[in-house]
């Protein structure tokens, strides 16, 4: 979810910058209405995001002879709603109803839709532009079509709820009349073509349902775990509780003799693992016993009777604990690697008036996606079609082809909404193992993890072991900060979401600061999880920055502001990447966080939760916290209380964000948001262990989420608009969370915790 | 073992092993997807069915159990989407991933049956089961206050009219 982590997995990113040598096929519908498809020559690939893809119009929008407008959504809907929310882009600038628009799942083919990630926050930067220019180019075509029927010039055209305008003649045409002609007309410069003002957005801004919602309460087949094929059979998987372990032997001739058994097969896998540390491709196949049955009952009942002799030899049967020792060990050790240093941060802490000191940890956690991972493929005659529910469809379906050596044009992908993503499913382990078994087997099957599998073989969230010291002068400023992170990986080297960028807050923004990391060896699987590295450095930056306001005798809030308007860094800050206020275009990212902006989510959240008179009463206390990732800006403060028995309840949580010029659809937005702080609070007393290298935890009784009861009764959602571009949601509103919570429970108790799950310092939810 | 089963008010006759989850029997062998899977231990209420009026989890449900019982499913509440519980969660928006959004359709149907105004504490002990992995709490609980609102009189559950 990281944006680095895309740059890394998809080095080219396919940025298809479009040639204006479309050729445009006209197929016939049922109806008589018109499809547009496109092949489009493709270009050398765009060198920054700033020159976002072009695409072709053609391929996103379909519109029926009777006005009907069918838009494709490209990306996979793990519960963000970017399904509904990027076709609402389109269909603005197409300028039709919305209620006349039918949303249709893409299927994976990112030479014609471009990258169809669902991970970072980034479908909205990667796509505002180009799925505008989409909906404009195509709306222009309509209008000159209009305008060549009519004999009339294309400046006196307009357009409206899906029909073309000429208003001096009193005449119009809709849009199912236009499509024929528009078809065969040269496509405009898309990057010419008018776009709307946004003041005029009728869509854009305005909330909708979710597309798939009557679907989802009716209980229809929807996602991957619904797909049913004729003649599919059903398989579970099973690989070894240690990572990396081989089967020796299995006994698979009992398990042929089980009810509905049809195959029971080793698989040898193609794991690549790297010294110090694991760090296989995402798609890696895994060793394992593969069962499939008529039935996943059958097979899941199968597996209950197999027994299986692992070879462990080369695994590294690591324990929990050790982690915590060695990591001790080695913050007292001159770290191994610098990642930034300015100033004289060792000789001003010496002589600083005051010094706070402190040493932050957390665990390892899961995802627990509510669907478990799975995958239905079918294999026949050298060709494989599979039904997923991968966040990047686009790069599992190159591990299936390189680890099966299928062609990459011998697959086809479809993509089904996803019963959560958080990052889980960036990675395509089960996708590999779906295609593996089903090519064995050469029959349609859909593999299924059971919870367990879940639990046991995720990409975890890692841990981390931070200590960090700041140096305060007489007057309480900060002018000394040295942070030294402790994680897994070898050397330099960090395991996959195990790191820490060098701008991580508030370097830059103190004149004498160092950051070292020092990496120690790990033998199991890590990767991203929602808002990866800030859902935990947030805790532990934003909760040692309240400690050392308190120990500098300030307010938390006047602390904050104090740094972030260091003059140096308000100097160097580029404010001319400011758009023209209120404009979709040109769709410029700022490339560091703007301290302005972050300032301006503290001032909105300290108002609206009326910070400056907050009560303390024994037992209640409110704290604050803010972050900036995934190009979002997020200011939460949190009530809670606390009774004698440590238990505590969040009364009332209240956020600020800041992501740009236009909340696209606000109540999605909303519950996204609500949906960050649950999964903050979650995360706070979650923890995955590993004993002799297997993880203790196998469901949810031992890694509990938040229920209804514990989840607070008010979250309260401002958002500041500003004229910067537009940007992503699922994941900035997640990190602060944590440590609000963390500095409020410290308001009323006057216990810090410094370690989680919180249940380590005696805390649990009421 | 061949069962007799009354789903949805239909009765239908289904061939599996006695202790086969009534979980695996609606998905598998009647392709009644709607009912989801995601704990198999009764710890999450992705699974949740009524039988007999009652909110369970038929992931703990034996198709044994569940034999001579009436069950209703997510398909069942309505042909289109009509309950007024269905019409409630789409009119808050309440779904984000919505893969636990069947079961927790169901839960609160069993809720407003028995306690057709329920406050937030009870809507709270009934929901509780329902883990929402994407955290759409505070939207459920708002959905089940308007369903209550509109129409409380229809909210039944279909099972019980025949
Ligand atoms: S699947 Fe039945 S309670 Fe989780
Ligand atoms: S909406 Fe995703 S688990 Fe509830």
């Amino acid at each position: 979810m990281q944006i680095e982590r895309h740059d890394m997995k998809e080095p080219k990113r396919k940025a298809l910058k479009m040639e204006r040598r479309d050729f445009l096929q006209l197929t016939a519908l049922a109806g008589g209405g018109l499809m547009l498809r496109s092949f489009m020559g493709v270009a050398a690939p765009a060198q920054t995001r700033a020159a976002a893809p072009v695409l072709s119009p053609s391929a996103f929008i379909r519109i029926a002879a009777d006005g009907t407008v069918t838009i494709l959504a490209k990306n996979p809907e793990i519960g963000q709603g970017i399904k509904t929310v990027l076709p609402m882009i389109i269909a603005e600038e197409l300028d039709v109803d919305w209620k006349s628009v039918k949303i249709e799942q893409a299927d994976l083919d990112e030479a014609t839709y471009g990258g169809q990630v669902s991970g970072g926050s980034m479908a909205i930067p990667n796509n505002w532009e180009s799925l505008h220019r989409v909906g404009a180019t195509a709306r222009q075509l309509l209008i000159t079509a209009a305008a060549q029927t009519w004999g009339v010039p294309v400046s006196q055209c307009s357009t409206t709820s899906g029909r073309v305008i000429h208003a001096a003649s009193h005449r119009s045409l809709g849009y199912g009349e236009l499509a024929a002609k528009a078809a065969n007309l040269t496509l405009p410069d898309p990057v010419n073509v008018p776009l709307k003002d946004p003041k005029q957005y009728k869509i854009i801004g305005h909330s909708q349902g979710g597309c798939d919602v009557p679907a989802i309460v009716t209980g229809k087949p929807l996602f991957g775990i619904d797909v049913e094929l004729p003649g599919m059979m059903h398989a579970v998987f099973q690989k070894c509780p240690v990572y990396g372990g081989r089967v020796k032997s299995a006994n698979l001739d009992e398990l042929l003799k089980m009810p509905g058994v049809r195959h029971a097969f080793t698989v040898a896998g193609s794991l690549a693992t790297t010294p110090g540390g694991v760090d296989p491709s995402g798609s890696a196949l895994e060793p394992g016993v593969a069962i499939v049955a008529d039935t996943w009952w059958q097979a899941q009942t199968a597996r209950k009777k197999l027994s299986v002799e692992w070879d462990q030899s080369g695994c590294l049967l690591q324990n929990s604990k050790e982690f915590a020792q060695h990591a001790e060990t080695l913050s007292q050790q001159s770290p191994a690697n610098t990642l930034r240093s300015e100033g004289d941060p060792e000789g001003t802490l010496k002589n600083s008036a005051k010094v706070v000191e402190a040493a932050y940890s957390y665990p390892f956690i899961a995802h627990a996606t509510l669907e478990p991972q799975g995958t239905t493929a079918s294999y026949k005659d050298g060709k494989l079609e599979m039904w997923t529910t991968s966040q990047t469809p686009g790069s599992g379906k190159k591990g299936v082809a390189q680890i099966l050596g299928i062609p990459p044009e011998n697959i086809t992908v479809h993509l089904c909404r996803v019963g959560g993503g958080f990052g889980r499913r960036l990675n395509n382990d089960y996708m590999t193992e779906a295609a593996w078994i089903a090519k064995t087997v050469s029959a349609p099957v859909k593999l299924l993890w059971s919870r367990e599998d879940d639990f046991g073989h995720d990409f975890y969230r890692p841990a981390g072991f931070q200590y960090l010291k700041a140096g305060l002068d007489q007057s309480g400023k900060v002018v000394a900060w040295r942070h030294h992170f402790v994680t897994f990986g070898e050397g330099s080297h960090t395991a996959s979401s195990a790191n820490l960028k060098n701008d991580v807050f508030p370097a830059g923004y103190v004149p004498n600061y160092a950051l070292y990391m020092t990496a120690m060896p790990l033998w199991v699987k890590t990767g991203p999880l929602r808002a990866p590295g800030d859902n935990a450095h947030a805790f532990v930056v934003e909760s040692f920055v309240d400690e050392v306001a308190i120990a500098a005798g300030k307010d938390p809030l006047a602390f904050r502001i104090e740094l972030l308007q260091n003059p140096a860094i308000r100097a160097t800050f580029a404010e001319s990447l400011k758009p023209t206020p209120g404009q979709p275009m040109p769709y410029k990212i700022e490339p560091r966080m703007n301290p302005s902006r972050l300032q301006g989510v503290l001032q909105l959240v300290a108002e609206k939760s009326n910070w400056k008179n907050r009560k303390r009463s024994p037992g209640t206390g409110m704290g604050l916290a803010c972050w900036y990732c995934h190009l979002g800006y997020f200011a939460e403060v949190a009530e809670v209380t606390v009774n004698e028995s440590n238990q505590v309840r969040v009364n009332k949580v209240w956020i600020a964000g800041d992501i740009g010029s236009q909340i696209i659809n606000p109540r999605a937005a909303e519950n996204m948001v609500h949906g960050g702080i649950i999964d903050g609070m979650s995360e706070m007393n979650q923890e995955i262990t590993l004993a002799n290298g297997q993880v203790e935890q196998t469901n949810f009784h031992q890694h509990a989420m938040m229920r209804m009861k514990q989840a607070p009764p008010e979250i309260e959602v401002h958002f500041k608009k500003t004229d910067y571009a537009t940007t992503g949601l699922g994941e900035p509103s997640l990190p602060p969370i944590l440590p609000a919570i963390a500095n409020a429970i410290f308001a009323a108790t006057g216990k810090r915790i410094r370690s989680l799950p919180m249940s380590g310092s005696g805390f649990k939810w009421a | 073992m061949a069962f007799n089963l009354t789903i949805n008010q239909k009765a239908v006759s289904v061939d599996a092993s006695p202790d086969t989850p009534l979980l695996w029997v609606l998905r598998d062998e009647l392709h009644l997807k709607g009912t989801k899977y995601g704990c198999g231990l009764g710890l999450c209420g992705a699974c949740t069915v009524l039988m007999g009026g009652q909110a369970v989890r038929s992931c703990l449900t034996t198709v044994s159990e569940a034999a001579g019982k009436a069950v209703v499913t997510i398909e069942g509440l309505s042909p289109d989407g009509s309950h007024p519980v269905q019409k409630a969660w789409e009119t808050v928006d309440v779904p984000q991933c919505g893969y636990c959004q069947a079961g927790q359709i169901m839960s609160a149907v069993a809720l407003l049956a028995s306690t057709p105004h329920p406050t937030d504490g009870q809507i709270d002990d009934a929901m509780s089961g329902n883990l929402c992995r994407c955290g759409t709490y505070t939207r459920i609980r708002q959905a089940i206050h308007q369903a209550a609102d509109t129409s409380a009189s229809t909210a039944a559950i279909p099972a019980k009219k025949i």
